[in-house]
């Protein structure tokens, strides 16, 4: 039996010797280890961690299939790291460590998965935290879509930001435009072809949320992925018994987005964002929130976009741009399969 | 750089508010439209807040997968059972029929598939040796593309259930209904792109009753309610083009001779509403051998459309709002539609329910 070297076969999930070259040419040298701890390098049956000296530990997982691997502005591995990191961020918690495992279909080539890692452990870089374990596997062909990839992540915080916490009076901000990775990854799929100058907006916005947390009077917080705007804003309205009114003309919304989904007839507020937040803060902290947003370069964008109040508990009210007004309903399911 | 003129512009809508608050009569009128579309377009940008609430606009027979009867359900479903492959537009796999519908049909073994063209469903016969039906839905929009596909010489595998329908006919029986009481018609501008104003004219003439084509942005659509309620101030009721930008007088004539071409008039069911003569299509006798009717012998139907509870018939002639039934958004949601108004994602129920009908403050 004989083996393409440049393209995944059942032994790089064996456990054996290519699996050990696998990860020795290819994953490890993408990141480094705290050398205090038991970490990646060490590929023990576990990994370490320090125990963070004030907080609640937070921990979330996330598991990543999307279609094309490879989009403008981010693959993957880009969307794996942030994916997490983000839930982390929203949850008001600073990011220790990450694990990653990997499931591939075999045939992969090799060259793709080392772009992936790398991916991965750049969006990583910034966020202060660590990949301390992982796991690979691999099914046949046919078996799977190529690759998919689970992400766990454990952070700390102090105070934890749920997203149950909105009242009446709070006002609501985006930190910056919406639709943009859904719309994006619409216009690269293969069955439409377009050709559009859309970018994922897949990033880490811990840098950017860590700046906002000591002002305080953050009541809630999500990150609009799947479903988008309109899956967060009604889960934050139903989790805290509120009503939100948001303002159509006040979501930045980029000029190339809103065209496709007028093309397509898909909200912007209801595909998913990668690198965005939904704040519920305090009136008199709104101002000062959105400052030090905007001062970041991922939330140039950022606006308030609309109010907390009780008329519809549970609901979520927009006045349209043509200044009338609906529910924002929860999406029955994201109108596009497959990409996050 | 400022957007060029949006018609969705909040000055301009107000000014055509001003417009149709100073035309509005002063005893309610109930304005209907026949399009998924139009009502998607007046809930989504929640128009009715411009409307005085004398002025009620309500969708009517508009969405095709509603008007679909039960009947035709049934035979597209014993053709799936039959060991066919069936194609149709999604919305129409969860429409309820006798005993089943499509969706239900796949999970006991058929083998239904969700197309969004009859293309699609010619590709699909292209690559097996199977029968493959496509089942054909809608008003005048898809009837050409219908029509264009069995033109252009489809595989031997390949044939059409069809359930193509006719809106102007349907217009002129409404008002003949007992407890409509519509006064003045929004026509559809999708359609009337296919048909011009000729249809209208044809059957609505003898009513006197405003008709008026209005196309699918805000102030398209409040344009056309105020054109519809200069006529009834006027005491006049003629076909008028509130959308020429899209809509020529004549229509479009090629699309119309596919259409002919193929098909000729038939009387047919229209859910809620009964039998219409002349209100759709059949395929003519040189496509014979393309109706899954004949191929598949599901001539005879006869499907039981009554749904206890249910209002959707009084929904699709305007009669009631989704909100007047009891079964509304508590036993009948989008998760787990009773009736095809819930169904379809053109239908009433399903609108209203998703982005509120006239109830926000």
């Amino acid at each position: 039996m004989t083996h393409d070297l440049d393209r995944i076969s059942p032994l790089h999930g064996a456990g054996g010797e290519l699996m050990g070259r696998l990860l020795a040419e290819h994953v490890l040298p993408h990141f480094e280890d705290d050398p205090s701890q038991i970490g990646l390098s060490a590929m023990d049956d576990g990994a370490t961690l320090a125990r963070p000296s004030s907080g609640d530990l937070v921990m979330t997982t996330d598991s990543h299939v999307v279609k094309p691997i490879f989009f403008p502005g981010g693959d993957i591995g880009t969307l794996a790291a942030a994916g997490t990191l983000n839930d982390l961020a929203v949850m008001g918690a600073r990011p220790l460590a990450l694990s990653l495992a990997v499931i591939i279909e075999e045939d992969f080539p090799i060259a793709d998965i080392d772009r992936i890692v790398g991916s991965f452990a750049k969006t990583l870089k910034d966020s202060g935290a660590r990949l301390i374990c992982g796991d690979t596997k691999v099914m046949g062909v046919g078996e799977l879509d190529g690759i998919a990839i689970n992400t766990s992540g454990i952070g700390v915080a102090d105070p934890v930001v749920g997203d149950a916490g909105a009242r009446p009076g709070d006002a609501i901000i985006v930190t910056g435009t919406l639709g943009d990775h859904g719309m994006a990854l619409l216009a690269a799929r293969e069955e439409f072809r377009l050709s559009t100058e859309l970018t994922s907006d897949v990033a880490s916005i811990w840098p950017m949320i860590r700046s906002i947390l000591p002002v305080g009077g953050i009541h809630a917080m999500k990150d609009p992925t799947r479903g988008g705007l309109a899956a967060a804003l009604n889960e934050m309205a139903r989790k805290s018994n509120t009503t939100m009114e948001i303002e159509h003309a006040k979501i930045p919304i980029r000029e190339p987005v809103r065209g496709l989904s007028d093309l397509l007839g898909i909200s912007p507020l209801v595909v998913a964002n990668e690198g965005k937040a939904v704040l519920v803060v305090s009136p008199e902290v709104a101002d000062e929130v959105l400052d030090r947003l905007r001062s970041h370069a991922l939330g140039r964008d950022a606006a308030i976009i609309g109010h907390v109040d009780d008329t519809r508990p549970g609901r979520v009210i927009v006045t349209t741009a043509v200044g009338g007004r609906r529910f924002l309903d929860m999406p029955l399911g994201d109108p596009v399969p497959r990409i996050c | 750089m400022a957007r060029p003129f949006q018609l969705s512009d909040p000055k301009r809508a107000r000014q055509l508010a001003d417009a149709i608050a100073i035309l509005a009569p002063p005893t309610p009128i109930k304005i209907v439209h026949v399009c998924g579309t139009h009502e998607m377009a007046i809930t989504q940008h929640g128009l009715r807040r411009f409307l005085p609430e004398k002025v009620q606009v309500l969708e009517g027979p508009g969405c095709p997968v509603c008007v679909t009867p039960t009947a035709d359900i049934d035979a597209a479903v014993r053709i799936a059972e039959a060991g066919a492959i069936v194609c149709t537009f999604g919305d129409m796999t969860r429409v309820p029929g006798t005993r089943l519908t499509l969706e239900q049909a796949r999970s006991k073994g058929g083998d239904v598939r969700v197309v969004l063209s009859a293309t699609d469903a010619v590709k699909i016969a292209q690559e097996t040796d199977r029968e493959v039906v496509f089942f054909a839905v809608g008003f005048e929009t898809t009837t050409p593309m219908t029509a264009a596909v069995l033109l252009d010489d489809p595989p031997a595998n390949f044939s059409v259930l069809t359930s193509h329908k006719k809106i102007p006919e349907a217009m002129g029986v409404l008002l003949d209904l007992p407890g409509t009481n519509i006064g003045g018609y929004l026509a559809p501008g999708h359609v009337s792109t296919i048909l011009g104003l000729a249809p209208y004219e044809a059957h609505l003439a003898k009513f006197n009753i405003p008709v008026v084509i209005g196309g699918f942005e805000p102030l398209d659509i409040l344009y056309a309610v105020a054109l519809i309620l200069r006529q009834v101030r006027d005491q006049v009721g003629f076909v008028e083009n509130a959308f020429p930008r899209a809509v020529a007088d004549e229509g479009n004539p090629a699309a119309q001779a596919l259409i002919e071409t193929v098909f000729e008039s038939a009387g047919v069911h229209w859910r809620g509403i009964g039998s219409i003569p002349d209100s759709g299509y059949r395929l003519r006798d040189d496509f014979a051998e393309l109706d899954a009717r004949r191929r598949f012998d599901v001539q005879g139907e006869r499907g039981d459309e009554v749904i206890p509870g249910c209002r959707c018939a009084d929904v699709l002639t305007a009669r009631a709002t989704p909100a007047d039934c009891p079964l509304f958004g508590t036993r009948c949601t989008p998760l787990s539609p009773i009736g095809p108004c819930m169904v379809g994602t053109e239908g009433a129920c399903s609108i209203w329910f998703r982005y509120g009908g006239r109830e926000l403050p």
